[in-house]
């Protein structure tokens, strides 16, 4: 099968007008993925199902990412030469920005009639909170329905153009996205006889008496570290 | 009058009798007897549990001789609910619902971590954290899933239980009690989670008395 740089460079040509782009994989898999804009991700869906040589005709999974707003650090380095003649001095200059997060839908396809796959689509929203719409691809592949129910349903991205968009998992009352990392659950604590991580913090706000061992009390295993 | 008054036989008289070929029982003995040895489960499953309990009713672990062999369809004519798996949020008002279709007496066997406590999903956003916050539980079979083996454990249990019932005075279970409510309020989906989190009627959260920080 053609590689992901190739399918892209076969789409720019398709598609002049679309700025595609590859998302490397670092993991020992290396599946490249493209990053397909949104106005052109129906059309470029259908080429990829209906050309010849690729026939990708089997959506096998749709799953959905949640990029929060992240600090970025840019650090400039300037070479300030030094007035009186000395070895010139190396200037850090550190800028702080937020790089805004989106929600991005991963779809991964297969072509059941040539045997070969997977290529990954990815498509990414304008923002976390109001421009969260991307093209639905159930038109395209059939098998997108309930995966794209399920990333409305988990991670709130609207689909244009989805024939059914209602919430899968969830009840149709609920409030909120759980699979965005920004996501509060209801504070529903139950005693725990070993918490640790998250349910050991929730346990010290359940329990706020909790003392902390006295030295004479901690019991020390072999080269372990005492019991918190 | 008294139901002990009236006991002149003691139980280990009877048994006596009874290697001597004379049989002597009371109405609450085989009653019990009866019911014990014909629990039939209401065919319901929910996650992986659901496969060991079908599988404890195939030949190789065989239920069918602790006479718990018909599984029926249908709530209205099933004594025991095994709650064999996972039970979500948006699953658990209709686990209710079926619980309060089963007529009396009914039975229910928490199987499985998830059933217990919400087992490896406790902390997740739609997982219930033990069916026990809206159903009373008679057994708790551990395990993740637990083995065949187990639920028949849990089955014997359950018969020892029934066998113990008393059917009159302030010990008889709920069935037979005018004073005690055999339905269970089902919960309402809210916002975030079920609306009550639990029954309070039924459970409240364990809680730890833990020493002052000094």
């Amino acid at each position: 099968m053609e590689t992901a740089e190739q399918i892209r460079d076969r789409l720019l040509v398709r598609f002049p007008g679309a700025d595609i782009a590859i998302v490397a994989n670092p993991s020992p898999s290396a599946q490249t993925s493209l990053l397909l804009p949104a106005p052109h991700a129906r059309d470029i869906a259908g080429w990829l199902r209906d050309e010849r040589s690729l026939q990708l005709d089997s959506c096998s999974n749709v799953t959905g990412i949640d990029w929060p707003d992240k600090e970025v650090v840019d650090t400039v380095r300037t070479t300030v030469a030094d007035p009186a003649g000395g070895p010139a001095k190396i200037v850090e200059q550190k800028t702080k920005r937020i790089q805004p997060g989106c929600l991005e839908v991963v779809y991964h396809l297969y072509s059941v009639a040539l045997k070969h796959g997977p290529v990954i689509l990815r498509l990414r929203t304008g923002n976390r909170s109001d421009a969260v719409s991307l093209p639905s691809l159930t038109p395209v592949w059939r098998s997108c329905e309930f995966q794209e129910r399920e990333v409305y349903d988990l991670f709130g991205v609207i689909f244009d153009g989805h024939p059914d968009l209602r919430r899968i998992l969830m009840w149709d009352g609920f409030q909120g996205h759980p699979m965005r990392r920004d996501y509060v659950e209801p504070d529903d604590y139950e005693w725990e006889p070993t918490p640790h991580g998250e349910v050991l913090e929730k346990a010290k706000k359940h329990y706020p008496t909790i003392a902390p061992p006295a030295a004479a009390d901690v019991v020390v295993h072999n080269g372990g570290a005492p019991n918190p | 009058m008294d139901m002990n008054d009236a006991t002149i036989i003691t139980a280990e008289q009877r048994d006596d009798l009874r290697r001597h070929g004379i049989l002597l029982t009371s109405m609450e003995e085989l009653y019990n007897w009866g019911r014990s040895h014909s629990i039939w489960p209401l065919n319901f499953g929910l996650a992986c549990c659901a496969i060991e309990m079908i599988a404890a009713s195939m030949a190789k672990f065989d239920i069918a001789r602790f006479g718990s062999e018909v599984f029926r369809p249908s709530p209205r004519q099933a004594d025991l609910l095994i709650v064999s798996g996972t039970v979500t949020k948006k699953m658990a008002p209709q686990v209710v619902r079926l619980w309060n279709q089963m007529p009396e007496p009914k039975y229910c066997i928490a199987m499985g971590a998830c059933a217990i406590s919400g087992g490896p999903f406790k902390q997740g956003y739609n997982v219930l954290k033990g069916i026990d916050r809206f159903i009373p539980v008679d057994i708790y079979i551990p395990g993740c899933p637990p083995r065949p083996e187990a639920l028949l454990n849990g089955l014997v249990q359950l018969q020892q239980k029934i066998r113990g019932q008393a059917i009159a005075g302030p010990d008889a279970p709920r069935h037979l009690r005018s004073d005690q409510s055999c339905d269970c309020d089902v919960p309402e989906f809210g916002e975030h989670d079920l609306e009550p989190p639990h029954n309070p009627a039924i459970w409240s959260a364990p809680t730890l008395v833990r020493k002052e920080a000094p």
